[in-house]
């Protein structure tokens, strides 16, 4: 059984369910149906078009669904009818699923959960583990967030800005089951891209890769996370970064910059530099710049002073943190960084100590700890 | 989406506004409260926001390793233990706000005379993974 097979197909049926007229929920119910149907008599007689058969069974069960429905409430027009002739023929129809699940009217967290399930294809129970949440809750989250778009008429493209939000947080955000959320992120976004022509999606899709690239180098064994300027570059994954680079090149060539470009290509500037010492640190203050201009991100005013501090030094970078609020997430960290390349080396541990203290994921929790008893360690004098 | 944790104290809140302990309480009070409480969780799985919620026993004790070879060391119940934690639920939201509204709604369970205990509950955030994009 070709689970990577079905997973890819899901969306697709789903698509052409409700394009035929069903309601979302209903048809979403169909597919999953199928797929069930699918696993159990596939191994002894593979279909020849996959997703021909897809279609028909999820077609037939969502019929018998709403004939035993009507049945019930004795409202047989509904079926009887043929199905509604879809919007533009031309559109993609998965391209209209993206929009749904991505639909501002759902949370974020509704709008992963549901993303992950229509789109992605994955189970209830997959994504449940990737968010450290028992199935049933999962469930639950989901078919109401089925029920929230179930009217919502997919005759008009959406805003590319909200599915790119939710991708974002797939690939950010999550904690691991047996499903890893970056690629099932990289491999939605890279299908988006296939299916829309906007240079967000390319910049998404880049920043994706060239930060998945670094993966293999971002954690020691031990589970420590290793800060860029001490990994080894060697580990990243070259094949992820030349794709990431070419894909932003072209977006960027549209001349329409947005943040995900911007965010991507600081990334490129990183992958491209062989040591950390070679990085070209001036660009990356530009492209910065180019970020508070588009979003007025105060976290991006924080990582603005940080590549301040490296392209013209400590004090410089301590200067344009000073400007700062001290409150925003990660001053203390980066303040305590910047002391410590100014040498002063008690403030800095101090700062660590106390940025640890503030610290809201583990591994950087951890991390901070760490930089704290390293300087404190040191011999005295 | 962030997890958090709803503490309930036997001691160690601030007082509460209807502050009578429960065996004070008539039984249909204390059904009344019980009643809430699986609601409360009932409708938070409803939403999806609901991870793991557990009562505590009052009695505890304070374990330690005592060396190579050696069973460890029991030592308590301490009968003056400041801070005696109660129970706790687990809940899983969008952001602080929704989990200070649920805390909310979780502290007006009905007390003696059916009137909200108007109870303290911490809010506790969970650590969270480490999130991929830093810089």
């Amino acid at each position: 059984m070709d689970e990577v097979l079905l997973r890819r197909l899901t969306p697709g049926v789903l698509a052409v369910l409700v394009r035929r007229g069903a309601d979302f929920a209903a048809a979403e119910d169909a597919v999953q149906d199928a797929l069930v149907e699918a696993v159990r008599s596939w191994p002894d007689d593979p279909p020849r078009d996959p997703r021909g058969w897809l279609v028909t069974v999820a077609w037939r069960k969502f019929l018998d669904r709403a004939r035993s429905d009507t049945a019930r409430r004795r409202r047989e027009h509904l079926v009887e009818e043929e199905p509604a002739p879809g919007p533009a023929p031309a559109a993609d129809d998965t391209l209209q699923l993206y929009f749904l699940c991505a639909h501002p009217s759902l949370s974020p967290s509704s709008a992963v959960a549901l993303t992950l399930r229509a789109v992605g294809g994955l189970t209830t129970r997959q994504i449940a583990a990737a968010y450290l949440v028992p199935e049933a809750t999962m469930a639950q989250r989901i078919s109401r967030a089925k029920r929230t778009v179930s009217g919502v008429r997919l005759d008009r493209p959406g805003d590319v800005a909200t599915v790119l939000r939710v991708l974002y947080l797939v690939f950010n955000e999550g904690y691991s089951g047996d499903v890893d959320l970056a690629a099932e992120a990289i491999r939605l976004t890279r299908h988006l891209a296939a299916a829309v022509d906007h240079p967000e999606v390319a910049g998404l899709l880049a920043l994706m890769l060239l930060h998945h690239a670094r993966r293999p180098a971002r954690t020691a064994p031990d589970g420590s996370l290793v800060p860029l300027a001490e990994q080894d570059r060697s580990r990243w994954d070259t094949g992820a970064i030349a794709e990431g680079v070419a894909v932003l090149q072209a977006a960027l060539a549209r001349d329409r910059l947005g943040e995900f470009q911007a965010q991507a290509a600081v990334a490129a500037l990183h992958a491209d530099a062989p040591t950390a010492g070679e990085t070209d640190w001036p660009q990356i203050v530009e492209w910065y710049d180019e970020l508070v201009r588009l979003t007025g991100s105060p976290v991006v005013r924080l990582n603005r002073a940080v590549a301040v501090g490296e392209a013209d030094g400590p004090r410089a970078g301590l200067a344009a943190l000073a400007e700062l609020d001290p409150a925003l997430p990660r001053h203390t960290a980066a303040a305590a960084y910047l002391h410590e390349r100014d040498g002063d080396l008690a403030k800095a541990a101090r700062l660590y100590a106390e940025a640890a203290h503030k610290a809201s994921d583990l591994a950087e929790r951890d991390h901070l700890t760490r930089r704290a008893a390293r300087l404190n360690a040191r011999p005295r004098r | 989406m962030a997890k958090y944790l709803l503490l309930k104290h036997y001691r160690g809140a601030p007082a509460a506004v209807n502050d009578i302990p429960m065996d004070r309480w008539t039984p249909e009070e204390i059904s009344a409260h019980i009643r809430y409480m699986n609601e409360f969780a009932a409708r938070l799985e409803e939403t999806g926001e609901f991870v793991d919620g557990q009562a505590l026993a009052p009695e505890g004790a304070w374990v330690r390793y005592d060396g190579e070879g050696r069973p460890p060391v029991t030592d308590g119940p301490f009968a003056e233990t400041k801070d005696l934690i109660a129970g706790w639920m687990v809940i899983d939201v969008d952001g602080y706000d929704r989990a200070v509204e649920l805390a909310g709604e979780l502290s007006a369970a009905p007390g003696a005379g059916g009137r909200p205990i108007h109870e303290w509950l911490e809010v506790r955030p969970f650590l969270t993974a480490h999130p991929t994009v830093t810089e």
